[in-house]
């Protein structure tokens, strides 16, 4: 996909929110350009930019401690047959379970914090990076690791020159594939007893201020949100994992 | 240089692939291990890598009781074992990367060891410069298996043990890349040991060839190749005999 193609894409799908937003005439349905004029007013003047910035580290910090977390479990049991087995049936039934479901128990018993929002998203990323790289990890010929072993790979050398980079592509493909997944539980999670945080901003506005300019504004906000870290993801795999697009 | 005393080694309890096993091979030498599947030749190449321990019995390398892979022993294993995610030269620095990341400590790398990333001579003399920034993906097998090749010769070793390394080449790329690996041989001073079960590949590669049958191998039986260097070897009426030796030995084995 080119930058350019993307380009279009975006314009294309602004040319088609206007042209709708001419039809209906309804204040529920601004167009971009006014949107655009309140985002950047929200940014500037108002407190969208501190808001965006509470989602964020609750996105960040969610994913930096489910790859923490998850990677070296899935790494573990995807070299240990033993552990594999007696964790897999946990793990086959935990997996499809949709958390989103668990906001309000984690809610319940994490408080209105930070640290329930963060939970939510983790335990959704959890399971996805668990997997992945457990199964890229099983799929490690011991062939491999022998003939590193037999250049004179102790176990730290192992996990530096082989784990870890067998293991890299797998922790972004389970990011970019849960990343629309964790921005949306971040929207329901924020809805819930807080006052930072886009969802809230969204909520407040739309339903409780009808100041719908400014709830669109924080659905774009959103929604780069959400396109900022997939764009990041997808160029770490392109940096990172170049042997993957390009054999 | 390399001896084997009185080994004894199974995979499962009572059904030993070696017995009491005794072998010896010398500095410099170049030997082939010859057999058919499943008689044990990777787990002897196993056992001499120091990857792999004998339940009984010792493996001695210059002197040295072998309890761990030692710096200077290179192993080629099947499928060349090459990292899909590191580029050609990366994969050749790999060795090197692994020692630089301990340091000379005498376990990982020779005690003598000086920290380099230095490898285009190795890939200048491999016929790798081209493709060293490809990826193993990208590139044929022979490339891989020299791309293998100077990934262990980097690391100047004294030993090389080959997992049957030519078993998926064709046939003009397997005869450069033997004759290739039996011009290192000499250039080095290896003591180089292929595993086969190919008779006509042992006959050119062996100085000396091991004799190995089903499990348990409780005798070296060893056969002297003293000719095989000569250039008009392949076409000799020893090379035919040694061949048609080495077939009726394997099947009374």
């Amino acid at each position: 996909m080119s930058r350019r193609n993307l380009l279009l894409a975006g314009l294309a799908l602004l040319l088609f929110w206007q042209g709708i937003a001419m039809i209906i005439r309804q204040p529920i349905l601004p167009p971009p350009s006014r949107v655009g004029v309140v985002l950047w007013e929200e940014i500037t003047r108002g407190a969208l930019g501190v808001h965006f910035l509470a989602s964020l580290w609750r996105v960040v910090a969610s994913t930096l401690l489910a790859i923490l977390t998850a990677a070296p479990a899935g790494l573990v049991l995807g070299q240990s047959k033993r552990l594999n087995a007696l964790f897999s049936p946990l793990i086959y039934l935990l997996y499809p379970i949709p958390k989103v479901v668990f906001v309000p128990v984690v809610l319940l018993f994490l408080g209105i914090g930070d640290l329930s929002k963060i939970t939510v998203i983790f335990l959704i990323l959890f399971f996805q990076i668990l997997v992945l790289v457990r199964d890229q990890a099983m799929g490690l010929r011991p062939e491999l690791v022998l003939s590193v072993r037999s250049l004179g790979a102790g176990r730290l050398a192992l996990f530096r020159f082989v784990y870890l980079p067998a293991s890299l592509p797998a922790v972004l493909t389970a990011l970019r594939q849960s990343i629309g997944t964790a921005v949306a539980v971040l929207y329901v999670a924020e809805l819930f007893a807080t006052q930072k945080g886009l969802g809230y901003y969204i909520y407040l506005n739309g339903s409780a201020l009808f100041n719908y300019p400014a709830m669109y504004a924080g659905v774009v906000a959103m929604s780069l949100l959400g396109l900022g870290l997939y764009f990041l993801v997808d160029g770490l795999e392109k940096r990172w994992c170049r042997w993957q697009i390009v054999s | 240089m390399i001896e084997v005393e009185g080994i004894t080694f199974a995979y499962t309890p009572g059904k030993p692939i070696f017995e009491d096993f005794t072998w010896t091979a010398g500095r410099n030498e170049a030997w082939v291990i010859l057999g058919p599947s499943g008689c044990g030749k990777s787990t002897l190449l196993s056992l001499l890598a120091g990857l792999v321990r004998p339940q009984r019995g010792v493996i001695r390398v210059d002197g040295q009781l072998l309890t761990r892979p030692r710096p200077q022993t290179g192993l080629i294993i099947q499928d060349y074992g090459l990292l899909p995610w590191a580029t050609v030269r990366e994969n050749v620095r790999l060795g090197l990367r692994i020692r630089n990341f301990y340091g000379a400590d005498g376990i990982h790398a020779p005690r003598d060891y000086q920290p380099t990333l230095e490898v285009e001579p190795w890939l200048e003399r491999l016929g790798l410069l081209s493709v060293a920034e490809h990826f193993p993906g990208q590139i044929s097998g022979g490339q891989r298996q020299r791309t293998a090749i100077a990934r262990t010769l980097v690391l100047n070793p004294d030993i090389l043990l080959m997992d049957e390394p030519f078993a998926s080449l064709d046939a003009p790329t397997r005869d450069s890349l033997q004759r290739l690996v039996l011009d290192l041989w000499v250039e080095r001073g290896l003591t180089l040991i292929i595993v086969t079960h190919v008779i006509e590949e042992a006959a050119l590669l062996g100085q000396k060839i091991l004799l190995l049958g089903h499990p348990p191998n409780q005798t070296a039986h060893v056969i002297e190749n003293p000719d095989f260097l000569h250039p008009e070897y392949r076409d000799s009426p020893a090379y035919r005999d040694l061949c048609r030796e080495l077939r009726s030995r394997l099947e009374a084995l």
